[in-house]
Protein backbone atom coordinates (compact mmCIF):
# COMPACT_ATOMS: atom_id res chain seq x y z
CA UNK A 1 0.00 0.00 0.00
CA UNK A 2 3.01 2.08 1.20
CA UNK A 3 4.69 1.31 -2.10
CA UNK A 4 1.60 2.15 -4.45
CA UNK A 5 1.32 5.83 -3.03
CA UNK A 6 4.92 5.87 -3.68
CA UNK A 7 5.28 4.62 -7.21
CA UNK A 8 1.91 7.26 -8.16
CA UNK A 9 4.56 10.11 -6.60
CA UNK A 10 7.14 9.24 -9.01
CA UNK A 11 4.61 9.10 -12.12
CA UNK A 12 3.49 12.12 -11.41
CA UNK A 13 7.09 13.80 -10.53
CA UNK A 14 8.54 12.46 -13.58
CA UNK A 15 5.58 13.15 -15.99
CA UNK A 16 5.89 16.93 -14.83
CA UNK A 17 9.69 16.97 -15.31
CA UNK A 18 8.89 17.46 -18.88
CA UNK A 19 5.83 19.16 -19.23
CA UNK A 20 6.52 20.02 -22.99
CA UNK A 21 7.26 16.57 -23.92
CA UNK A 22 4.66 15.27 -26.83
CA UNK A 23 4.21 19.07 -28.47
CA UNK A 24 6.17 19.68 -31.24
CA UNK A 25 9.18 22.46 -30.65
CA UNK A 26 12.14 23.78 -32.87
CA UNK A 27 15.55 24.81 -30.87
CA UNK A 28 16.57 28.46 -31.82
CA UNK A 29 20.06 29.45 -31.13
CA UNK A 30 19.76 33.39 -30.67
CA UNK A 31 22.13 36.33 -29.54
CA UNK A 32 21.43 37.49 -26.27
CA UNK A 33 20.19 40.93 -27.82
CA UNK A 34 17.33 39.27 -29.33
CA UNK A 35 16.27 37.65 -26.13
CA UNK A 36 17.52 39.41 -23.09
CA UNK A 37 15.58 42.29 -24.93
CA UNK A 38 12.24 40.69 -24.89
CA UNK A 39 11.87 40.73 -28.44
CA UNK A 40 11.56 36.89 -28.59
CA UNK A 41 9.11 35.88 -25.79
CA UNK A 42 7.11 38.91 -27.13
CA UNK A 43 6.83 37.12 -30.83
CA UNK A 44 7.14 33.38 -30.42
CA UNK A 45 3.77 33.07 -28.38
CA UNK A 46 2.36 34.59 -31.48
CA UNK A 47 3.74 31.98 -34.08
CA UNK A 48 3.08 29.15 -31.77
CA UNK A 49 -0.80 30.27 -31.39
CA UNK A 50 -0.89 29.95 -35.74
CA UNK A 51 1.24 26.88 -36.44
CA UNK A 52 1.01 25.19 -32.54
CA UNK A 53 5.37 25.01 -32.96
CA UNK A 54 6.87 25.87 -29.74
CA UNK A 55 10.36 27.67 -30.17
CA UNK A 56 12.53 27.31 -27.34
CA UNK A 57 15.54 29.67 -26.97
CA UNK A 58 18.67 29.46 -25.88
CA UNK A 59 20.50 32.67 -26.12
CA UNK A 60 24.39 32.88 -26.52
CA UNK A 61 26.58 34.93 -28.72
CA UNK A 62 26.79 34.87 -32.29
CA UNK A 63 29.86 32.40 -32.29
CA UNK A 64 28.90 29.94 -30.06
CA UNK A 65 25.01 30.22 -31.67
CA UNK A 66 27.12 28.66 -34.68
CA UNK A 67 28.82 26.53 -33.19
CA UNK A 68 25.96 24.74 -31.72
CA UNK A 69 24.20 25.01 -35.27
CA UNK A 70 27.56 23.16 -36.76
CA UNK A 71 27.10 20.51 -34.06
CA UNK A 72 23.48 20.22 -35.32
CA UNK A 73 21.99 20.79 -31.61
CA UNK A 74 19.90 23.91 -33.03
CA UNK A 75 17.47 23.74 -35.80
CA UNK A 76 18.25 27.14 -36.67
CA UNK A 77 20.33 30.22 -35.70
CA UNK A 78 19.47 33.82 -35.33
CA UNK A 79 22.81 35.89 -35.44
CA UNK A 80 23.83 39.21 -36.53
CA UNK A 81 27.43 38.93 -38.41
CA UNK A 82 26.87 38.90 -42.28
CA UNK A 83 30.66 37.81 -42.93
CA UNK A 84 30.59 34.96 -39.98
CA UNK A 85 26.91 34.27 -41.58
CA UNK A 86 28.04 33.98 -45.34
CA UNK A 87 30.90 31.71 -44.26
CA UNK A 88 28.67 29.35 -42.12
CA UNK A 89 26.40 28.53 -44.98
CA UNK A 90 29.61 28.18 -47.54
CA UNK A 91 30.75 26.00 -45.27
CA UNK A 92 27.46 24.58 -45.75
CA UNK A 93 26.55 24.25 -42.21
CA UNK A 94 23.39 26.35 -42.91
CA UNK A 95 21.04 26.60 -45.97
CA UNK A 96 18.51 29.40 -46.60
CA UNK A 97 19.68 32.38 -44.95
CA UNK A 98 17.32 35.23 -44.89
CA UNK A 99 17.81 38.80 -43.27
CA UNK A 100 15.02 38.97 -40.92
CA UNK A 101 15.96 42.65 -39.40
CA UNK A 102 17.95 45.45 -37.88
CA UNK A 103 18.70 48.33 -35.09
CA UNK A 104 22.03 49.79 -34.90
CA UNK A 105 24.91 49.87 -32.64
CA UNK A 106 25.67 52.81 -29.83
CA UNK A 107 28.73 53.78 -28.48
CA UNK A 108 27.57 54.62 -24.41
CA UNK A 109 29.64 56.13 -21.52
CA UNK A 110 30.48 58.27 -18.43
CA UNK A 111 28.07 61.28 -18.50
CA UNK A 112 31.29 63.23 -18.29
CA UNK A 113 32.72 61.41 -21.91
CA UNK A 114 36.52 62.06 -20.74
CA UNK A 115 37.40 61.74 -24.38
CA UNK A 116 35.02 63.34 -26.09
CA UNK A 117 33.37 61.88 -28.27
CA UNK A 118 29.48 63.39 -27.73
CA UNK A 119 30.32 65.45 -30.39
CA UNK A 120 32.08 63.60 -33.30
CA UNK A 121 30.31 62.71 -36.58
CA UNK A 122 31.83 59.68 -36.97
CA UNK A 123 32.18 56.34 -35.68
CA UNK A 124 35.96 55.81 -36.49
CA UNK A 125 37.13 59.58 -35.09
CA UNK A 126 35.15 58.97 -31.84
CA UNK A 127 36.93 55.19 -31.35
CA UNK A 128 40.26 57.65 -31.89
CA UNK A 129 39.75 59.66 -29.54
CA UNK A 130 38.96 57.07 -26.33
CA UNK A 131 42.21 55.66 -28.08
CA UNK A 132 44.07 58.66 -27.68
CA UNK A 133 42.93 60.04 -24.62
CA UNK A 134 43.95 56.13 -23.44
CA UNK A 135 40.13 56.09 -21.67
CA UNK A 136 38.74 53.05 -20.19
CA UNK A 137 36.93 51.05 -22.87
CA UNK A 138 34.81 47.61 -22.51
CA UNK A 139 34.87 44.97 -25.07
CA UNK A 140 32.88 41.61 -24.98
CA UNK A 141 35.90 39.80 -26.35
CA UNK A 142 33.45 36.65 -26.49
CA UNK A 143 32.98 35.72 -30.31
CA UNK A 144 29.62 37.26 -30.22
CA UNK A 145 28.10 39.62 -33.12
CA UNK A 146 28.37 42.91 -31.61
CA UNK A 147 32.21 41.97 -30.38
CA UNK A 148 32.92 41.06 -34.02
CA UNK A 149 31.19 44.06 -35.13
CA UNK A 150 33.80 46.29 -32.64
CA UNK A 151 36.97 44.52 -34.04
CA UNK A 152 36.04 46.14 -37.39
CA UNK A 153 35.18 49.33 -36.34
CA UNK A 154 38.75 48.90 -34.85
CA UNK A 155 40.23 47.86 -37.88
CA UNK A 156 38.68 50.22 -39.92
CA UNK A 157 39.79 53.12 -38.07
CA UNK A 158 43.51 51.72 -38.11
CA UNK A 159 44.13 51.18 -34.77
CA UNK A 160 45.35 48.14 -32.57
CA UNK A 161 43.17 48.59 -29.24
CA UNK A 162 43.99 44.98 -28.30
CA UNK A 163 47.18 45.53 -28.01
CA UNK A 164 46.44 47.53 -24.74
CA UNK A 165 44.27 44.99 -23.43
CA UNK A 166 44.24 44.74 -19.15
CA UNK A 167 45.46 48.67 -19.80
CA UNK A 168 42.68 50.89 -20.72
CA UNK A 169 41.15 48.29 -23.09
CA UNK A 170 39.04 45.30 -21.00
CA UNK A 171 37.93 42.32 -22.79
CA UNK A 172 35.09 40.94 -20.14
CA UNK A 173 34.39 37.35 -22.22
CA UNK A 174 30.96 38.13 -21.08
CA UNK A 175 27.23 38.88 -22.33
CA UNK A 176 26.17 42.31 -23.45
CA UNK A 177 24.41 42.85 -20.20
CA UNK A 178 27.12 41.90 -18.22
CA UNK A 179 29.54 44.14 -19.84
CA UNK A 180 27.51 47.32 -19.43
CA UNK A 181 27.27 46.31 -16.02
CA UNK A 182 31.21 46.06 -15.91
CA UNK A 183 31.39 49.48 -18.20
CA UNK A 184 28.43 50.87 -15.43
CA UNK A 185 30.82 49.93 -12.58
CA UNK A 186 34.00 51.07 -14.39
CA UNK A 187 32.58 54.42 -15.51
CA UNK A 188 33.78 53.35 -19.37
CA UNK A 189 32.84 53.06 -22.67
CA UNK A 190 31.62 50.60 -24.69
CA UNK A 191 29.57 49.19 -27.64
CA UNK A 192 25.98 48.06 -27.58
CA UNK A 193 23.28 47.41 -29.87
CA UNK A 194 20.68 49.51 -29.19
CA UNK A 195 18.02 46.87 -28.64
CA UNK A 196 19.74 45.32 -24.86
CA UNK A 197 21.04 49.30 -24.06
CA UNK A 198 17.42 50.38 -24.46
CA UNK A 199 15.75 47.25 -22.29
CA UNK A 200 18.73 47.50 -19.94
CA UNK A 201 18.03 49.12 -16.35
CA UNK A 202 21.31 49.44 -14.26
CA UNK A 203 22.88 52.12 -15.75
CA UNK A 204 22.88 54.59 -13.24
CA UNK A 205 26.91 55.80 -14.26
CA UNK A 206 25.83 55.59 -18.33
CA UNK A 207 24.77 57.62 -20.84
CA UNK A 208 24.56 56.94 -24.76
CA UNK A 209 27.14 59.29 -26.20
CA UNK A 210 27.39 58.43 -29.87
CA UNK A 211 24.80 56.91 -32.79
CA UNK A 212 23.09 57.50 -35.76
CA UNK A 213 26.52 56.34 -38.19
CA UNK A 214 26.23 53.61 -41.15
CA UNK A 215 28.98 51.71 -40.02
CA UNK A 216 26.79 50.92 -36.88
CA UNK A 217 24.15 49.29 -38.50
CA UNK A 218 23.14 45.73 -37.15
CA UNK A 219 21.53 43.46 -39.01
CA UNK A 220 19.92 40.56 -37.62
CA UNK A 221 19.67 37.16 -40.10
CA UNK A 222 18.21 33.98 -39.57
CA UNK A 223 19.63 30.62 -41.36
CA UNK A 224 18.70 26.84 -41.14
CA UNK A 225 20.49 24.28 -39.90
CA UNK A 226 21.84 21.98 -42.80
CA UNK A 227 19.54 18.89 -42.36
CA UNK A 228 22.17 16.87 -44.91
CA UNK A 229 24.61 16.85 -41.84
CA UNK A 230 22.36 16.12 -39.14
CA UNK A 231 19.18 14.55 -40.11
CA UNK A 232 17.41 14.91 -36.85
CA UNK A 233 16.61 18.41 -37.66
CA UNK A 234 13.61 19.46 -37.46
CA UNK A 235 13.19 21.64 -41.35
CA UNK A 236 10.21 21.97 -41.78
CA UNK A 237 9.27 23.28 -38.61
CA UNK A 238 12.35 25.40 -38.07
CA UNK A 239 11.51 26.45 -42.31
CA UNK A 240 8.30 26.77 -40.98
CA UNK A 241 9.29 29.80 -38.16
CA UNK A 242 11.86 31.35 -40.73
CA UNK A 243 9.30 31.61 -43.29
CA UNK A 244 6.96 33.28 -41.10
CA UNK A 245 9.50 35.75 -39.31
CA UNK A 246 9.75 37.23 -42.81
CA UNK A 247 6.07 37.15 -43.87
CA UNK A 248 3.83 40.28 -43.68
CA UNK A 249 2.90 38.76 -39.91
CA UNK A 250 6.33 37.94 -38.71
CA UNK A 251 7.32 41.39 -39.84
CA UNK A 252 4.40 43.36 -38.13
CA UNK A 253 5.09 41.72 -35.17
CA UNK A 254 8.69 42.88 -34.87
CA UNK A 255 8.06 46.23 -35.56
CA UNK A 256 5.25 46.11 -33.20
CA UNK A 257 7.67 44.88 -30.23
CA UNK A 258 8.46 48.42 -27.67
CA UNK A 259 10.32 48.38 -24.95
CA UNK A 260 9.26 51.77 -22.96
CA UNK A 261 7.60 53.06 -25.50
CA UNK A 262 10.61 52.63 -28.78
CA UNK A 263 10.55 50.16 -30.92
CA UNK A 264 13.48 48.07 -30.63
CA UNK A 265 14.07 46.20 -34.00
CA UNK A 266 12.98 47.10 -37.60
CA UNK A 267 11.75 44.52 -39.91
CA UNK A 268 13.44 44.74 -43.00
CA UNK A 269 13.22 40.73 -44.63
CA UNK A 270 13.30 41.07 -48.61
CA UNK A 271 12.40 38.01 -50.33
CA UNK A 272 13.08 34.54 -48.94
CA UNK A 273 15.92 32.45 -49.31
CA UNK A 274 18.39 35.05 -50.09
CA UNK B 1 21.58 49.98 1.71
CA UNK B 2 18.71 50.78 0.07
CA UNK B 3 19.22 48.43 -2.96
CA UNK B 4 18.69 45.41 -0.68
CA UNK B 5 15.91 46.63 1.10
CA UNK B 6 13.79 46.92 -2.13
CA UNK B 7 15.09 43.71 -3.22
CA UNK B 8 13.80 41.92 0.04
CA UNK B 9 10.32 43.77 -0.18
CA UNK B 10 10.01 42.63 -4.06
CA UNK B 11 11.14 38.75 -2.80
CA UNK B 12 8.47 38.66 -0.72
CA UNK B 13 5.75 40.72 -3.17
CA UNK B 14 6.64 37.86 -5.45
CA UNK B 15 5.72 35.04 -3.34
CA UNK B 16 2.66 36.80 -2.02
CA UNK B 17 1.03 37.17 -5.00
CA UNK B 18 2.21 33.33 -6.60
CA UNK B 19 4.11 34.87 -9.71
CA UNK B 20 3.00 32.11 -11.93
CA UNK B 21 6.30 32.19 -14.04
CA UNK B 22 8.51 32.34 -10.37
CA UNK B 23 6.50 29.06 -9.60
CA UNK B 24 7.22 27.29 -12.54
CA UNK B 25 11.13 28.14 -12.39
CA UNK B 26 11.41 27.35 -8.29
CA UNK B 27 9.35 23.74 -8.96
CA UNK B 28 11.89 22.98 -12.05
CA UNK B 29 14.67 23.41 -9.48
CA UNK B 30 13.54 21.85 -7.11
CA UNK B 31 12.85 18.51 -9.25
CA UNK B 32 16.15 18.80 -10.71
CA UNK B 33 17.84 19.08 -8.05
CA UNK B 34 15.88 16.69 -5.83
CA UNK B 35 16.21 13.81 -8.21
CA UNK B 36 19.88 14.58 -9.04
CA UNK B 37 20.43 14.38 -5.06
CA UNK B 38 17.84 11.35 -5.03
CA UNK B 39 20.40 9.79 -8.06
CA UNK B 40 23.60 10.52 -6.58
CA UNK B 41 22.59 9.08 -3.19
CA UNK B 42 22.06 5.76 -4.88
CA UNK B 43 25.56 6.09 -6.11
CA UNK B 44 27.34 7.84 -3.62
CA UNK B 45 25.59 5.95 -0.86
CA UNK B 46 26.97 2.24 -1.59
CA UNK B 47 29.96 3.38 -3.27
CA UNK B 48 30.90 5.42 -0.01
CA UNK B 49 30.55 2.64 2.17
CA UNK B 50 32.31 0.06 0.11
CA UNK B 51 35.31 2.43 0.02
CA UNK B 52 35.20 2.46 3.73
CA UNK B 53 34.77 -0.97 4.58
CA UNK B 54 36.38 -2.83 1.95
CA UNK B 55 39.94 -3.35 0.94
CA UNK B 56 40.40 -3.81 -3.35
CA UNK B 57 42.84 -3.32 -5.77
CA UNK B 58 42.89 1.01 -6.80
CA UNK B 59 41.13 1.96 -3.83
CA UNK B 60 43.45 4.63 -2.62
CA UNK B 61 43.23 6.35 -6.15
CA UNK B 62 39.11 6.21 -6.21
CA UNK B 63 39.53 8.05 -2.68
CA UNK B 64 41.57 10.38 -4.37
CA UNK B 65 39.58 10.87 -6.84
CA UNK B 66 36.72 11.35 -5.05
CA UNK B 67 38.12 13.69 -2.90
CA UNK B 68 39.06 15.60 -5.74
CA UNK B 69 35.94 15.53 -7.81
CA UNK B 70 34.28 17.14 -4.47
CA UNK B 71 35.75 20.28 -5.95
CA UNK B 72 34.90 19.73 -9.70
CA UNK B 73 34.08 23.22 -11.17
CA UNK B 74 30.67 23.15 -12.49
CA UNK B 75 31.35 24.99 -16.17
CA UNK B 76 33.71 22.01 -16.98
CA UNK B 77 30.81 19.03 -15.91
CA UNK B 78 28.90 21.58 -17.97
CA UNK B 79 31.53 21.63 -20.94
CA UNK B 80 31.75 17.73 -20.49
CA UNK B 81 28.11 16.86 -20.26
CA UNK B 82 27.68 19.20 -23.12
CA UNK B 83 30.36 17.61 -25.33
CA UNK B 84 28.52 13.84 -24.92
CA UNK B 85 25.35 14.91 -25.02
CA UNK B 86 25.59 17.21 -28.09
CA UNK B 87 24.01 16.00 -31.53
CA UNK B 88 27.68 15.39 -32.76
CA UNK B 89 28.63 13.56 -29.26
CA UNK B 90 28.76 9.84 -28.39
CA UNK B 91 24.67 10.24 -26.74
CA UNK B 92 23.50 12.49 -29.29
CA UNK B 93 21.11 10.23 -30.83
CA UNK B 94 19.05 10.70 -27.07
CA UNK B 95 18.34 14.44 -27.98
CA UNK B 96 18.84 15.13 -24.41
CA UNK B 97 20.93 18.18 -24.37
CA UNK B 98 18.87 21.11 -23.17
CA UNK B 99 16.33 19.03 -21.48
CA UNK B 100 15.80 19.01 -17.41
CA UNK B 101 17.38 15.44 -18.02
CA UNK B 102 20.53 17.54 -19.14
CA UNK B 103 20.69 19.14 -16.11
CA UNK B 104 20.07 16.30 -14.12
CA UNK B 105 23.05 14.29 -15.25
CA UNK B 106 24.82 17.63 -14.74
CA UNK B 107 24.41 17.89 -11.43
CA UNK B 108 24.41 13.94 -10.43
CA UNK B 109 28.26 14.35 -11.77
CA UNK B 110 28.95 17.25 -9.58
CA UNK B 111 27.27 16.02 -6.36
CA UNK B 112 27.81 11.77 -6.34
CA UNK B 113 31.29 12.28 -5.66
CA UNK B 114 30.82 14.61 -2.26
CA UNK B 115 27.77 12.05 -0.87
CA UNK B 116 30.54 9.73 -1.65
CA UNK B 117 33.59 11.09 -0.25
CA UNK B 118 31.17 12.28 2.87
CA UNK B 119 29.59 8.62 3.40
CA UNK B 120 33.47 7.05 3.23
CA UNK B 121 33.93 9.11 6.29
CA UNK B 122 30.88 8.89 7.96
CA UNK B 123 30.77 4.50 7.34
CA UNK B 124 34.42 4.70 8.17
CA UNK B 125 34.40 6.60 12.05
CA UNK B 126 31.25 3.92 12.63
CA UNK B 127 32.73 1.24 11.78
CA UNK B 128 35.45 2.06 14.42
CA UNK B 129 32.97 2.46 17.14
CA UNK B 130 30.95 -0.61 16.00
CA UNK B 131 33.50 -3.35 14.50
CA UNK B 132 34.25 -5.05 17.41
CA UNK B 133 30.18 -5.19 18.85
CA UNK B 134 29.06 -6.31 14.60
CA UNK B 135 32.06 -8.92 14.89
CA UNK B 136 31.04 -10.58 18.04
CA UNK B 137 27.33 -10.63 16.75
CA UNK B 138 28.55 -12.60 13.54
CA UNK B 139 27.73 -9.93 10.88
CA UNK B 140 29.13 -11.04 7.84
CA UNK B 141 31.12 -8.97 5.26
CA UNK B 142 27.79 -8.20 2.97
CA UNK B 143 25.96 -7.45 6.07
CA UNK B 144 27.64 -5.15 7.53
CA UNK B 145 27.49 -2.14 4.96
CA UNK B 146 24.10 -2.40 5.22
CA UNK B 147 23.95 -2.52 8.84
CA UNK B 148 26.15 -0.09 8.95
CA UNK B 149 24.61 2.19 6.22
CA UNK B 150 20.83 1.87 8.32
CA UNK B 151 22.99 2.94 11.38
CA UNK B 152 24.21 5.92 10.31
CA UNK B 153 20.75 6.88 8.31
CA UNK B 154 20.08 10.56 9.98
CA UNK B 155 24.58 11.50 9.17
CA UNK B 156 23.72 10.32 5.92
CA UNK B 157 20.91 12.21 5.18
CA UNK B 158 23.35 15.47 6.01
CA UNK B 159 25.77 14.06 3.65
CA UNK B 160 23.33 13.77 1.31
CA UNK B 161 21.92 17.95 1.85
CA UNK B 162 25.44 18.56 1.49
CA UNK B 163 24.83 17.05 -2.03
CA UNK B 164 21.52 19.39 -2.77
CA UNK B 165 22.96 22.71 -1.55
CA UNK B 166 25.65 22.46 -3.88
CA UNK B 167 23.18 21.40 -7.07
CA UNK B 168 20.58 23.93 -6.01
CA UNK B 169 23.23 27.10 -5.83
CA UNK B 170 25.06 25.85 -9.03
CA UNK B 171 24.79 27.69 -12.30
CA UNK B 172 27.80 26.93 -14.62
CA UNK B 173 26.90 22.97 -15.53
CA UNK B 174 22.86 23.81 -15.79
CA UNK B 175 23.56 27.17 -17.85
CA UNK B 176 25.59 25.45 -20.44
CA UNK B 177 23.70 21.92 -20.51
CA UNK B 178 20.32 23.39 -19.87
CA UNK B 179 20.16 26.83 -22.38
CA UNK B 180 18.10 28.89 -19.72
CA UNK B 181 15.03 28.21 -21.94
CA UNK B 182 12.14 29.66 -20.48
CA UNK B 183 9.20 27.45 -19.39
CA UNK B 184 11.42 24.70 -20.09
CA UNK B 185 14.89 24.63 -18.58
CA UNK B 186 15.06 28.06 -16.52
CA UNK B 187 15.97 27.48 -12.88
CA UNK B 188 16.16 29.80 -10.35
CA UNK B 189 20.05 30.62 -10.34
CA UNK B 190 20.34 30.80 -13.94
CA UNK B 191 17.24 33.22 -13.65
CA UNK B 192 19.20 34.99 -11.77
CA UNK B 193 22.09 35.10 -14.20
CA UNK B 194 19.78 36.08 -16.91
CA UNK B 195 18.30 38.85 -14.91
CA UNK B 196 21.44 40.41 -13.61
CA UNK B 197 22.44 40.52 -17.07
CA UNK B 198 19.80 42.35 -17.91
CA UNK B 199 20.59 44.56 -15.49
CA UNK B 200 17.30 44.37 -13.49
CA UNK B 201 19.36 44.02 -10.34
CA UNK B 202 16.98 44.23 -7.95
CA UNK B 203 14.68 41.48 -9.55
CA UNK B 204 18.21 39.27 -9.28
CA UNK B 205 18.87 39.83 -5.71
CA UNK B 206 15.10 39.45 -5.06
CA UNK B 207 15.32 35.74 -6.51
CA UNK B 208 18.63 35.01 -5.30
CA UNK B 209 16.78 36.13 -1.75
CA UNK B 210 14.11 33.36 -2.60
CA UNK B 211 16.08 30.80 -3.61
CA UNK B 212 17.74 30.72 -0.71
CA UNK B 213 14.55 30.84 1.67
CA UNK B 214 14.24 28.04 -0.64
CA UNK B 215 17.29 25.68 0.20
CA UNK B 216 16.36 26.94 4.04
CA UNK B 217 12.71 25.61 4.02
CA UNK B 218 13.79 22.10 2.06
CA UNK B 219 16.44 21.84 4.25
CA UNK B 220 14.70 22.64 7.99
CA UNK B 221 12.09 20.45 6.46
CA UNK B 222 14.49 17.40 6.34
CA UNK B 223 16.27 18.29 9.05
CA UNK B 224 12.67 17.71 11.72
CA UNK B 225 11.56 15.20 9.82
CA UNK B 226 15.35 13.48 10.73
CA UNK B 227 14.58 14.83 14.47
CA UNK B 228 11.28 13.26 14.48
CA UNK B 229 11.97 10.32 13.31
CA UNK B 230 15.61 9.90 15.68
CA UNK B 231 13.06 10.76 18.46
CA UNK B 232 10.50 7.85 16.98
CA UNK B 233 12.99 5.28 16.81
CA UNK B 234 15.12 5.95 19.61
Amino acid sequence: MKYRLLKVIAAVYFLTLNPAMGNSFITLVSTTSTENSGLLDNIVPKFREQSKINVRVVAVGTGRAMKLGEMGDADMILVHHRASEEEFVSKGFGIERSEVMYNDFVIVGPPEDPANIRYENRTLDALSQIYEHEMPFVSRGDDSGTHKKELELWTMAGLNAQQYSGNWYHETGAGMGATLNIANAMGAYTLSDRGTWLSFKNRDRLVLLFEDDPPLHNQYSIILVNPEHHPHIKINEARSFANWLVSDQGQQAIADFTFAGQQLFFPNAQSKHR
Amino acid sequence: MNDFSQAFSKAIWLIIQLDGDLIEIVTLSLQVSLTAVLIASMIGLPLGAALALYRFFGRGLLVAMLNTFMGLPPVVVGLVVYLILSRSGPLGMLGLLFTPTAMIIAQVCLIAPIVAALTRQTILDANDEYHEQLKALGAKPSGLMITLLWETRYSLVTNMFAGFGRAIAEVGAVLIVGGNINHSTRVMTTAIALETSRGDIELALALGIILIMLSLTVTSVVMGARHAAYKIYN
